[in-house]
């Protein structure tokens, strides 16, 4: 397959970056997008130039690092998806293909299509736990959990961390990401005790670093590659301002 | 009878997620520092034991090295060492090795898993090979056609043109038979000609049969997302055409060795899980990593370190003694050194060769003509690495193809060490098959007179042979016998 493809460089923090094109002669439809990526790449260091960096490790669509913009979508244009689980076959012969890193202050770019996250690791710092050390948690098994609950429980736990939804959100926020963990904890017995206290800090948190606040745009949920619903924002939303009844003090 | 039970494919997701969502809580409570894109290069032994390592700040590309107490690796196997395997892209054998290199003995390196149900490679551009629950196989048969070279769509093969071949090799077992036997199994009836799909390098999973029987809800129930992930990376639907599955490197059940406590040969280094040899034997069953991971994190190393802790006379170390800074040379001269070839081949393309080699003679199953032809290739891409590997960028910064030499550098290294060991091993056992050692019908021949032991294997300086030591495993209940799954 032919396909024109105009790439993000950018060296460094510092590096101003711009859009490079490269044209692929012979790509194969069976080759994940990543695949392409890799092809593209031994083709530049055999010429003596420097590589395309972007992220990857478990190219499964569950270590959530592959993140990047292709063609505006995070994740690119099919539904429910990993870039890392994207394949050639859904682009059009001769498509010209924009890829860029996630667009959002948060997420500072490293080298071209490679960002800093540690930001999502701070919001998890702030709550998304539960306060037992491990080991001392009773067996599992003994605390019975409804099916439902658990299959939403689950829903929600299915979230990768990848930031797509930050990038995707007009808006800049992290309540898809911030509401999966206070969602997939706050449904479930072992989450009870710190519910309110925990929706409180992560929101905070968030505040604090900048994202911006949910406008109910719903961009999230459609790039999101687990298909997270927005109705666990909803449920945040709630344990939020609940947290004011339970644990009074300042917003 | 089940295998194992599919749960969004995310139990060991899910384990990871709690386990992140813990090691957050202590980072922000201030107990632990958590140091993300930065690289272990090097351990730095001092007095006689492990008291630091030296890392690599990927981003900065600055070397630096920290003082410990006593060092814990956990960092998993070395299953990348054939390029293509079931693993993530990034994990590496880097930690491990260069421990090796400092002293840790290294046992049973050949011990390798290869598991039977994954999506057969497409090209030769493939990257990664994705696992497929073996949980399918409940539900599942395993077939190919009888007819060598048979190119017809599997719905026009009819019934009796069909091998179901693990049901005819086993048939007390059937479709469930263990990992090795089914990995085997499918090998040897490709390497006949009768394998399907692209190069002939793959055997039907068909949940067709089960379609009729159980109706798509009940399967879709069942496994719901994997139909997704096949179909997204196939381009088939399984529902309607069976999966084509082939096996892949997958786990490894060799590592440094450590005693009961998790200490290596070194003292105060500890290896915890996959990194390490033991639990598994020759041959893992499926879920057990899980179980290691258990044991060793939570019902071991938090009481052995302790007791290390409380025997040994730590006396005070720094960043500025001379073994931590000629460890810390060391790293920076051989990334340096890396860099200065400026040859003509990519890290990637020796990183495929190693793993063809490996995988065509160290691979399901060995001979001694083909292990003994794989130590020579494997030495000739050695030098040939060093000679014309192509690395652009510099050191300092990010540059991921600095970071994926220097791990090839050290598979070129491990995967003849792998090789020596299957050589070294006459007999078969478990995973490790050696064409010489069969029985009558096929089977592993196991010779636990002469083999009854782990292999440690010691590092020797200036390219000088490794040294090949011997732990015998001693029986007191349950004599081994042989096994039997027919």
């Amino acid at each position: 397959m032919k396909f024109t493809l105009f790439i993000w460089r950018q060296r460094n923090r510092g590096d101003r970056g711009r859009f490079v094109k490269y044209e692929l002669n012979d790509a194969d439809p069976g080759m994940s997008f990543l695949e392409m990526l890799d092809f593209l790449n031994q083709r530049l260091i055999e010429r003596g130039e420097e590589p395309v960096a972007f992220e990857h490790d478990c190219r499964e669509g569950i270590c959530g690092c592959c993140g990047m913009v292709v063609n505006g979508f995070p994740h690119g244009p099919e539904k429910g998806t990993t870039v890392c689980q994207l394949y050639l076959r859904h682009f059009q012969e001769g498509a010209h293909i924009h890829i860029e890193p996630w667009r959002s202050r948060v997420f500072p770019v490293i080298k071209d299509l490679v960002v800093d996250r540690s930001v999502l690791d701070r919001m998890m710092r702030a709550g998304g736990f539960i306060s037992v050390p491990t080991g001392s948690a009773p067996e599992a098994n003994t605390v019975p959990v409804p099916k439902e609950a658990a299959e939403v429980a689950m829903d929600a736990a299915a979230c990768i961390g990848c930031g797509a939804c930050v990038a995707a959100c007009p808006n800049g926020a992290a309540a898809l990401f911030v509401s999966a963990r206070l969602g997939h904890l706050g449904l479930l017995p072992q989450g009870q005790p710190e519910r309110e206290r925990r929706a409180k800090a992560m929101i905070r948190r968030m505040d604090r670093e900048g994202f911006g606040a949910c406008g109910n745009h719903r961009e999230c949920e459609a790039v999101c590659p687990k298909r997270i619903s927005i109705r666990f924002i909803a449920r945040a939303n709630r344990d939020f301002l609940k947290a004011f009844f339970v644990h009074p003090g300042k917003a | 009878m089940s295998r194992t039970f599919y749960c969004r494919g995310q139990t060991g997701q899910q384990l990871l997620l709690g386990a992140y969502g813990a090691l957050c809580r202590q980072v922000g409570l201030g107990r632990v520092k958590m140091f993300p894109r930065t690289e272990m290069l090097d351990l730095v032994v001092a007095g006689g034991r492990a008291r630091g390592i030296v890392t690599r700040n990927l981003v900065t590309g600055i070397v630096e090295a920290h003082t410990a107490d006593a060092v814990v690796l956990a960092a998993g196997g070395y299953a990348n060492v054939f390029f293509l395997s079931t693993n993530a892209r990034g994990a590496n054998a880097t930690s491990i090795w260069r421990s090796y290199r400092r002293g840790a003995g290294f046992a049973n390196p050949c011990f390798i898993q290869v598991h039977p149900t994954c999506i057969p490679r497409s090209g030769d551009f493939q990257a990664k090979l994705t696992l497929i629950s073996e949980a399918l196989r409940n539900d599942g048969r395993v077939w190919v056609p009888k007819r060598r070279g048979d190119t017809r769509s599997p719905d026009a093969v009819p019934e009796n043109e069909r091998d179901y071949f693990l049901e005819r090799m086993y048939p007390g077992y059937g479709n469930l038979a263990p990992r090795d036997l089914a990995s085997r199994a499918a090998k040897r009836v490709c390497d006949h000609g009768c394998g399907v799909g692209p190069g002939g390098r793959g055997v039907y999973l068909d949940l067709t049969a089960a379609v009729a029987g159980l109706g798509e809800k009940v399967l879709c129930e069942r496994y719901g997302n994997l139909f997704e992930i096949y179909e997204r990376i196939s381009g088939e639907n399984p529902l309607h055409t069976p999966m084509r599955i082939y096996p892949a490197p997958h786990y490894t059940m060799g590592g440094l060795w450590v005693d009961y406590g998790l200490q290596s040969t070194i003292p105060g280094l500890f290896v915890l899980g996959e990194a390490n040899f033991s639990d598994h034997g020759a041959n893992r069953l499926g879920a057990s990593a899980l179980m290691q991971g258990l044991a060793d994190g939570y019902f071991i190393i938090p009481y052995t370190l302790g007791e290390y802790f409380g025997g040994a006379a730590l006396g005070e170390v720094s960043p500025s003694d001379r073994p931590f800074v000629e460890a810390a040379k060391e790293v920076e001269d051989r990334l340096a050194r890396i860099l200065a070839v400026q040859g003509k081949r990519t890290v990637d393309s020796f990183h495929r060769k190693l793993g063809a080699i490996l995988w065509e003679h160290c691979g399901i199953i060995r001979n001694a003509a083909g292990l003994g032809a794989a130590v020579e290739k494997i030495r000739l891409l050695r030098a040939e690495f060093w000679e014309n590997v192509l690395v652009p960028g510099d050191a300092a910064d990010l540059n991921q193809e600095l970071e994926k030499a220097g791990r090839v550098a050290d598979y070129l290294e491990l995967g003849e060490l792998m090789c020596r060991d299957a050589l070294a091993r006459e007999e078969s056992c478990g995973c490790h098959f050696r064409e010489e050692f069969q029985t009558a019908c096929g089977e592993a021949l196991r010779d636990d007179r002469r083999f009854g032991h782990v292999a440690v294997w010691e590092h020797a300086e200036q390219e000088r042979e490794p040294v090949r030591h011997v732990e015998p495993l001693t029986f007191e209940t349950i004599i081994p016998a042989e096994r039997s799954y027919k």
